[in-house]
C-alpha cells in the first residue's frame, strides 16, 4: 500500500523467489514492517526515516502515516528486533509486524479496480450528460442525432468496462437459477442501451444513454463505499494479527535459534521466556514457573509449572524460563482444534439474510413483472413493438435500484466511521444490522469485563512493618502479583525495608534476609500456609504466621458503565465464565449482574448461547479467550477486545480497539439508529418509484424525468445516511 | 453550429486527459498515504535541491 511497493515486489521473500523459478536463491533483500502507533506529525516521519536510514544494512525506509507503519528494505541479516531499540531511543514506540499476515491489504487490487471503473463511469456520464442537456433544451433533427451518436460512442465502451462487476454478479446468480439485485440492474442497462441505439438509428427523440451511465456511476459509488468500509476494518484487524509475529526459540545442542513457529516439529526442544506464549502443545522438560491459562480456560489463578506438566499452545509463561518438548504442532495443537468448533458454530450465522437481500428478494421479481406487463399492455394496445419496448425500458430504468444500491452502504459507511472513531472495528458486513436486533448480552469475565491485571484488596489489614518487607520482596520480582503489590504499596506511601540478598525462585516467589531472618513472599505452600480459593500472595515475615495479600481482578475501564447502560436500555445481561464460583459471584455482585454461570467449559458456553438462541433471543457475546471462541461464533453477533487471542478476534464480528468497554452500549444504539435509517432510505426510494413509475407506464416518462428521479432519490438517501455522523 | 465541431472534441479530449491523470495517480500508489503525503510538504530536508 505504500509508494515503495511496486507491483513487481510481492509481499514476502518467498513470493519474490517463486516466479523466477529455478534453484532456491538466497534472498538479497529482507523486507520488514514496523507498527508505529505513536507517530502523528511531519517531524515524526522525518525522525523515524532518518534514524532508520542511518542504520547499517538498511536500503530504504518509508513511513506511512495513514497506516502508522514503516516499511523497510534491508540486507537479509537485519532483524526487526535490532531496529526497535533504535526507534525507542528516538522516542517512538515500535512493534514488529508479520508481513505475511499483512499481505492481503498490501495489494489492494479489488479496491483499485472498483475505483478505476468508478472514474470511467463518472467521466463518461458527465460527458454524455452535457450532450443530453443540449438535447433536452431543444437540439433537434440532425444536431440531436449527432449528439445521440456521440453519446452512444462514449456509452458503449464505458458501460462494457465499468459495469463488469454487475454483469459478473448477475451471471453467477442466474447460473444457479436465482435472482439478486444485479439481475434487474443488468437487464435495465442492456435494455436501455439496445432501445436507445435503436431509437438513435431511427432518429428517435428519446435516448437513455445518460440514464444508463448515471445508474452505473451511482451503483458503483455504493459498491465502492461498501468495499472501503470493509477494507479499513480488515486492514486494522490484520494489523492486530500481524503484531503477533509467530516465532519461537528452538534449542539445538545448547544453542538458541529463532525460527518461525510453522517450522517447529514434534520432539523439538523449545525455550519459552517469562512473558512469552507457548507456541505449541508440549511437555515441560526443565525449569519452574507459573502459567497463566486465563485465555484458554478463563481461570485467573496461575498454575504452578514444573517438569512433566503438559502445556497447551496459547498459555503464558509468567516467571521463570521453561524448556518444553513439542508434542503437537500446527494443525494438531489444542488451539487449532478449538477453531474447528468455531467452524461448526459459524455455519448457523450464514443463514442471516441482510436487509438489502430481503429487499432485493421482493424487488427483483416485482420490477420484472411490472416491466413485462407494461410491455405486453402497450403491445396489445398499439401493436407497435418499438413503443412497447421503449416503455418497458423506461419502466426498468426508472425503477432501477440506484437509490437502493446506495441506501445500505451509505448508512453502514457513516455508522462504521462513527464507531471507528470510538475504537470499534466493524469486521462483518451485516454486523450492524444484527447488532441492532440484540436483546441479550453475554459477557465473559476474565480479560473481558476484567482487565486481566490483579489488584490488592486487603492492604489495610497488614502492619506497616510487614508491608515494608513485602514491598522490598515484591520489587525483586517481575511476577504480575508482585508488580501489583508494589504499585499499591508505593501509592500508599510505604518505603521498602532493607531486605538483603533478594532472589526470585521461579514458580514459588521471592525470598531474602531481613535482620538475620529469612523472609518470603510467594505461593501458599511455599511459606507453609493453606491454599485458599482466592488469588493470594503470602508473606512470611520471619515472625509468626504467614499473612495473605488477597487479589481481585481489576475491572476493565468502562465495564461498569457499559453494563449499566445496557441494563438501562432494557437488555438482558448475563455473565458466563470459566473461573471459580467465588470470583464470578463477586464480580457479578460488583457490576449488578443477577444472572451468572461459573466454571463453564468452552462447550458449555456455546451450548448456553445456543440455548438462548433457541428461545428466540438475539445474543450478543462479548469475550476474549480461546474458551469463548465457539460461543462467539454461535452468538447472533459478537465482540472481542483487541487483547483477545487471534482465534477469538477472527470469530467475532466487531473488535474493540481500545481498553474501554463503554462503546459497546453506544454501538448498540448506533446500530439501531443505522437500521432505522436503512429502512427510511428504502421508503424514500420506494416513494420516488411510486411517483415516477405510473408516469413511465403511462408512456409519459422522458429521459429528463428519469435522470431527475434517479439523481434526487440517490442524493436524498445519501444525505439521510449522513445524518448518522 | 460549426463551433460544435471544435468544442465537442476539445471537451472530450480534456476529459480524457483528466481521466488518464487519475489512472496514473491510482496506478503509482499515490492514494496510499494521504495523511503522510499532506504532512511531507512541511519537510525541509530537500528544500535546497531535489532528492537525488
Amino acid at each position: 500500500m505504500t509508494a515503495q511497493l511496486r507491483p513487481s515486489l510481492a509481499a514476502c521473500p518467498a513470493c519474490v523467489a517463486a516466479p523466477h523459478g529455478g534453484a532456491e536463491q538466497a534472498p538479497t533483500e529482507a523486507r520488514l514492517a514496523l507498527s508505529l502507533p505513536g507517530i502523528h506529525c511531519q517531524a515524526c516521519i522525518s525522525t523515524v526515516e532518518r534514524e532508520l536510514n542511518a542504520h547499517p544494512g538498511i536500503h530504504s525506509a518509508r513511513v506511512n502515516l495513514t497506516l502508522k507503519r514503516a516499511l523497510i528494505e534491508a540486507d537479509p541479516d537485519v532483524r526487526a528486533a535490532d531496529l526497535i531499540p533504535v526507534l525507542e531511543q528516538a522516542g517512538f514506540e515500535a512493534h514488529e509486524l508479520d508481513l505475511a499476515a499483512l499481505a492481503a491489504t498490501q495489494n489492494d487490487k479489488a479496491g483499485r479496480d472498483l475505483l478505476m471503473r468508478l472514474a470511467v463511469a463518472f467521466f463518461a456520464s458527465m460527458n454524455v450528460m452535457l450532450l443530453s442537456i443540449s438535447v433536452w433544451s431543444g437540439a433537434s433533427d440532425a444536431t440531436r442525432d449527432m449528439f445521440h451518436w456521440i453519446s452512444a460512442a462514449i456509452t458503449f465502451p464505458a458501460i462494457i468496462f465499468s459495469a463488469q462487476p454487475f454483469f459478473a454478479n448477475a451471471w453467477t446468480a442466474l447460473r444457479v437459477g436465482r435472482l439478486n439485485m444485479d439481475v434487474p440492474i443488468v437487464l435495465a442497462l442492456v435494455l436501455a442501451l439496445v432501445t436507445s441505439l435503436w431509437e438513435t438509428f431511427l432518429s428517435g427523440e428519446h435516448a437513455y444513454f445518460d440514464a444508463a451511465l448515471t445508474l452505473t456511476f451511482f451503483l458503483l459509488a455504493g459498491r465502492y463505499l461498501d468495499y472501503r468500509t470493509r477494507a479499513v476494518a480488515r486492514s486494522a484487524a490484520e494489523e492486530l494479527a500481524a503484531l503477533e509475529v509467530p516465532r519461537a526459540i528452538r534449542l539445538l545442542d545448547g544453542d538458541e535459534y529463532e525460527v518461525p513457529v510453522a517450522d517447529l516439529a514434534i520432539g523439538d526442544l523449545i525455550l519459552v521466556r517469562p512473558g512469552g506464549r507457548m507456541p505449541v502443545d508440549g511437555e515441560i522438560v526443565s525449569g519452574q514457573s507459573e502459567l497463566d491459562r486465563s485465555l484458554l480456560t478463563g481461570e485467573t489463578l496461575p498454575v504452578f509449572a514444573e517438569p512433566g506438566l503438559a502445556v497447551s499452545a496459547g498459555e503464558v509463561n509468567l516467571t521463570g524460563p521453561l524448556t518444553i518438548r513439542a508434542t503437537a504442532v500446527g494443525e494438531d495443537t489444542s488451539l487449532h482444534r478449538m477453531t474447528d468448533l468455531v467452524a461448526i458454530a459459524e455455519s448457523g450465522r450464514s443463514r442471516y439474510t441482510s436487509l438489502a437481500d430481503s429487499a432485493a428478494k421482493l424487488y427483483a421479481p416485482g420490477v420484472h413483472i411490472l416491466s413485462a406487463l407494461a410491455f405486453a399492455g402497450w403491445y396489445f394496445y398499439t401493436f407497435d413493438i418499438r413503443t412497447a419496448l421503449n416503455i418497458a425500458a423506461a419502466v426498468l430504468i426508472i425503477t432501477c435500484p440506484c437509490a437502493l444500491g446506495l441506501a445500505v452502504p451509505a448508512v453502514t459507511t457513516a455508522a462504521s466511521g462513527r464507531l471507528f472513531k470510538k475504537g470499534m472495528l466493524i469486521k462483518h458486513a451485516t454486523a450492524l444490522e444484527r447488532l441492532a436486533e440484540v436483546d441479550t448480552v453475554v459477557f465473559d469475565k476474565t480479560g473481558t469485563l476484567t482487565a486481566g491485571t490483579p489488584e490488592v484488596i486487603n492492604l489495610g489489614d497488614h502492619a506497616r512493618a510487614d508491608l515494608e518487607i513485602a514491598l522490598a520482596l515484591a520489587e525483586g520480582s517481575s511476577h504480575p502479583l508482585s508488580a501489583a503489590l508494589s504499585r499499591a504499596a508505593r501509592e500508599a506511601g510505604i518505603k521498602p525495608a532493607s531486605v538483603q540478598a533478594i532472589t526470585e525462585v521461579p514458580g514459588y516467589g521471592a525470598e531474602g534476609i531481613f535482620r538475620g531472618a529469612r523472609v518470603r513472599l510467594g505461593r501458599a505452600a511455599w511459606v507453609g500456609a493453606a491454599q485458599g480459593s482466592q488469588t493470594a500472595a503470602w508473606l512470611d515475615s520471619g515472625a509468626g504466621e504467614a499473612k495473605p495479600f488477597l487479589y481481585t481482578d481489576a475491572l476493565r475501564p468502562g465495564a461498569a458503565e457499559a453494563v449499566a447502560a445496557l441494563k438501562a436500555a432494557g437488555t438482558n445481561v448475563l455473565l458466563i465464565s470459566g473461573d471459580t464460583t467465588g470470583a464470578v459471584e463477586d464480580l457479578a455482585g460488583r457490576l449488578g449482574i443477577s444472572k451468572w454461570v461459573a466454571e463453564a467449559l468452552p462447550a458449555d458456553k456455546s451450548a448456553r448461547v445456543q440455548l438462548l438462541a433457541d428461545q428466540g433471543k438475539k445474543v450478543l457475546m462479548v469475550g476474549d479467550g480461546l474458551n469463548d471462541t465457539a460461543a462467539l461464533a454461535a452468538a447472533h453477533v459478537s465482540i472481542s477486545p483487541a487483547s483477545a487471542l487471534d482465534a477469538a478476534r477472527v470469530a467475532s464480528d466487531i473488535v474493540l480497539l481500545g481498553q474501554d468497554l463503554e462503546p459497546i452500549a453506544e454501538a448498540c444504539g448506533v446500530a439501531q439508529k443505522a437500521t432505522r435509517r436503512i429502512r427510511e432510505n428504502f421508503r424514500i426510494a420506494t416513494l420516488y418509484n411510486v411517483i415516477a413509475v405510473p408516469l413511465a407506464i403511462a408512456g409519459l416518462a422522458t429521459p429528463l424525468i428519469a435522470a431527475l428521479a434517479m439523481s434526487t432519490s440517490s442524493i436524498t438517501v445519501s444525505l439521510n445516511a449522513l445524518r448518522l455522523r | 453550429m460549426s463551433v460544435l465541431a471544435y468544442l465537442i472534441p476539445i471537451s472530450l479530449i480534456l476529459g480524457t486527459v483528466g481521466l488518464a491523470a487519475f489512472f496514473y495517480t491510482v496506478r503509482s500508489n499515490q492514494y496510499d498515504d494521504p495523511e503522510g503525503d499532506s504532512r511531507r510538504i512541511l519537510n525541509d530536508e530537500w528544500d535546497d535541491k531535489p532528492k537525488p
